[in-house]
């Protein structure tokens, strides 16, 4: 049976509790953001005693099914003040439910100022003090809890910028390679180093295998699921190829892709920094164009970037991150993105909210644009040494924008908007400004429909039909964020039409239960309605769903488009 | 008319990245497609000077049409 651990890090206490019957059907976005609503006083700072963090895998997690290895995390978010929900590859979620962790929740803060570990087995939780790896980075974290334990040891870990609480730190997950997959957005990291935990280490001994109430039935959807997946061009062929970063050519193109903090449409250099080009110097470097966040993964977006001598640099090298330190930034090469990638990874900070910083820093005169090794020397002696010039630069963009003055800065309830500029592709914009967390492009992935011509097509410089492809999406995304499902299984998902009711037929076998597609799509509208509620009570209205003014008044080119939405077209977004 | 071809991903292999083409007025988004033997099943996403168009649009002087293979990330 599974159970709920709990950790409370006043008393420094846990326990193992029976899951409440309101939360069995729960997974995965759908648990953390039930229990974040639930236990988490929304007007609470999130960096005190009354924040919780909750990880929960989601409802596949742990089965054979393809794609199911991804973790939910939750809190209340300290960069944008609203509920907040992560998710991540790496092997954490598997272990869990394999171990029959419904979820683990970490509530109250110490009194002294120690760091702790938290050691979990299918028994439980060991609280511990830890001073050894503090102010390490989280490759030597790994590393070091890899030989104190052993190879198979799952990690859960914060860099320097979670320890100094600053909004940009993310949460790192141990990957099947012992290397790094995040829980990006939303500070969770600096939630995680409020509770003065270092790391969480999980010995998954003595777990057995899931049990599937009809394991016929879960087979035959199982290899349906499967098969769509890699009969899909994108998510069979396409991603695993060229990794998310194909989208650099075909965003320039279309005049979508953010350059010189947000200022035009297309990069000069976009092919320096392209999906094609990383291919090419990917296999000619001798490093992987194909590599899982987490096992079980068939999609393979992820890869290993080499440098010039055939040493391991980076992988998980995404889209966002090259078109942030690129274009944004108008850094022209790979070699020193990746560079800066690594970084990230170490220190614990969100790529996305860096790199859109560091836009909004060159803006700031702090540093010029195209600076490459500025942005390598900043990560490491500032914001990895926290200084107080890093303290700012690790609060994100926002923080940056307010402390110099600019008034561009890209963020939508103060988290960095991603790679895609709502101006030139509107539907994006109304998932920017309505995602209820905050600016977050997989909230509803718009860009499918808007450019990649993927579940139809709906023009990305006219208004019409951008609010309910975004309502559609974001309904239907809430509930993949609970099944533990990668995003990319939307791919296929929006159109084979095979596939979802594979997926719905997996959750039913695994659990005995008879959920129809409307189920599905109420669990979303539940979960989205939930969230909005938390923020309402946190004290947020339809006047926080809105994008910053430069959108409206600064056109883009090479489309010289604005963002022309009124106040009532965004707010028909909730109307359901 | 002159006409501007850009290819994307695994359009490129054994074809070329961009190549200007002196092309009949009459031609179609469809035609260059065929003139390069992409198959339309194989074609993603179509731009013209950067907005999206169909496979039945006639090119103007001076166009840019750009070629993808279904392709995703985000």
């Amino acid at each position: 049976m599974d159970k709920i651990f709990r950790v409370n890090m006043t008393d420094l206490t846990s326990s193992v509790e029976e899951v409440p019957a309101n939360w069995a059907g729960l997974g995965g976005r759908a648990l953390t953001s039930t229990i974040v609503a639930e236990e988490v006083v929304p007007t609470c700072h999130p960096l005190g005693p009354n924040n919780k963090l909750v990880f929960a895998p989601g409802l596949l997690s742990g089965t054979p099914a393809a794609n199911s290895g991804r973790m939910s995390c939750g809190a209340k978010s300290p960069l944008t003040g609203t509920i907040k929900e992560s998710n991540a590859g790496g092997t954490s979620a598997q272990q869990f439910a394999k171990m029959g962790i419904k979820a683990l929740i970490i509530e109250g803060q110490p009194k002294n100022d120690k760091f702790y570990s938290l050691h979990l087995t299918v028994d439980g939780v060991k609280i511990a003090e830890e001073s050894e790896l503090i102010g390490k980075g989280n490759f030597a974290v790994i590393e070091a809890l890899e030989a104190k334990h052993d190879k198979k040891i799952g990690v859960i870990t914060i860099g320097q910028a979670g320890e100094a609480k600053m909004a940009a730190a993310n949460i790192s997950v141990k990957d099947p390679d012992s290397k790094i997959r995040s829980h990006g957005r939303g500070g969770m990291g600096a939630v995680m180093g409020s509770k003065k935990i270092k790391y969480i280490t999980i010995d998954s001994t003595g777990a057995g295998a899931i049990t599937i109430a009809d394991p016929e039935k879960f087979k035959v959807a199982a290899r349906t699921f499967a098969k769509a997946l890699l009969d899909h061009p994108v998510a069979g062929e396409g991603l695993p190829t060229y990794g998310t970063n194909v989208l650099v050519n075909i965003l320039n193109e279309a005049g979508g892709l953010p350059t010189r903090n947000f200022t035009y449409g297309q990069f000069k250099a976009h092919d320096n920094i392209s999906g094609e080009t990383m291919h090419d110097t990917i296999v000619e470097r001798g490093g992987k164009t194909k590599h899982g966040c987490h096992a079980g993964c068939i999609i393979q977006c992820s890869q290993v970037y080499n440098d010039k001598d055939g040493k391991y640099v980076t992988s998980g090298f995404e889209y966002e991150t090259i078109w942030g330190l690129g274009a944004n930034c108008c850094i022209e090469t790979l070699d020193d993105i990746a560079e800066a990638d690594n970084i990230m990874d170490d220190i614990g900070v969100d790529s996305i909210e860096t790199a859109v910083m560091f836009g909004v820093a060159m803006e700031a005169g702090i540093l010029p644009f195209g600076d490459g090794k500025g942005v390598i020397r900043l990560l490491k002696e500032e914001i990895g040494k926290v200084t107080p010039l890093g303290r700012i630069l690790g609060g994100g963009a926002g923080s940056v924008g307010k402390t110099y003055g600019v008034t561009r800065v890209p963020v939508v309830k103060n988290q960095g908007i991603p790679a895609y500029d709502p101006r030139s592709v509107k539907g994006i914009g109304i998932t920017y400004a309505t995602s209820t967390m905050g600016a977050d492009h997989t909230a509803g992935y718009t860009i499918a429909t808007n450019i990649l011509n993927v579940g139809g097509f709906v023009d990305p410089l006219q208004k019409e039909g951008q609010v309910e492809l975004s309502r559609n999406l974001q309904i239907a995304t809430a509930a993949v964020d609970s099944t533990g499902m990668c995003i990319f299984i939307a791919f296929p998902a929006l159109d084979i039409p095979e596939c979802l009711p594979a997926l719905i037929d997996m959750i039913n076998a695994r659990f005995g239960i008879e959920l129809t597609g409307d189920d599905v799509t109420d669990l979303g509208k539940n979960i989205l309605k939930t969230e909005r509620g938390f923020n309402l009570a946190a004290g947020f209205t339809n006047k926080d769903d809105r994008l910053p003014e430069f959108f409206n008044v600064d056109p883009v080119p090479p489309h010289n488009v604005v963002w022309d939405f009124t106040d009532e077209e965004i707010d028909e977004f909730w109307n359901f | 008319m002159k006409i501007l071809v850009k290819l994307f991903a695994n359009f490129r292999q054994g074809r070329f990245k961009v190549q200007e083409f002196e092309l009949s007025v009459t031609t179609t988004c469809a035609e260059v497609a065929a003139m390069l033997k992409i198959a339309e099943a194989e074609l993603g996403v179509v731009l013209v000077n950067g907005r999206h168009a169909q496979l039945a649009q006639p090119l103007r002087e001076g166009d840019t049409i750009s070629l993808f293979p279904l392709v995703g990330g985000g």
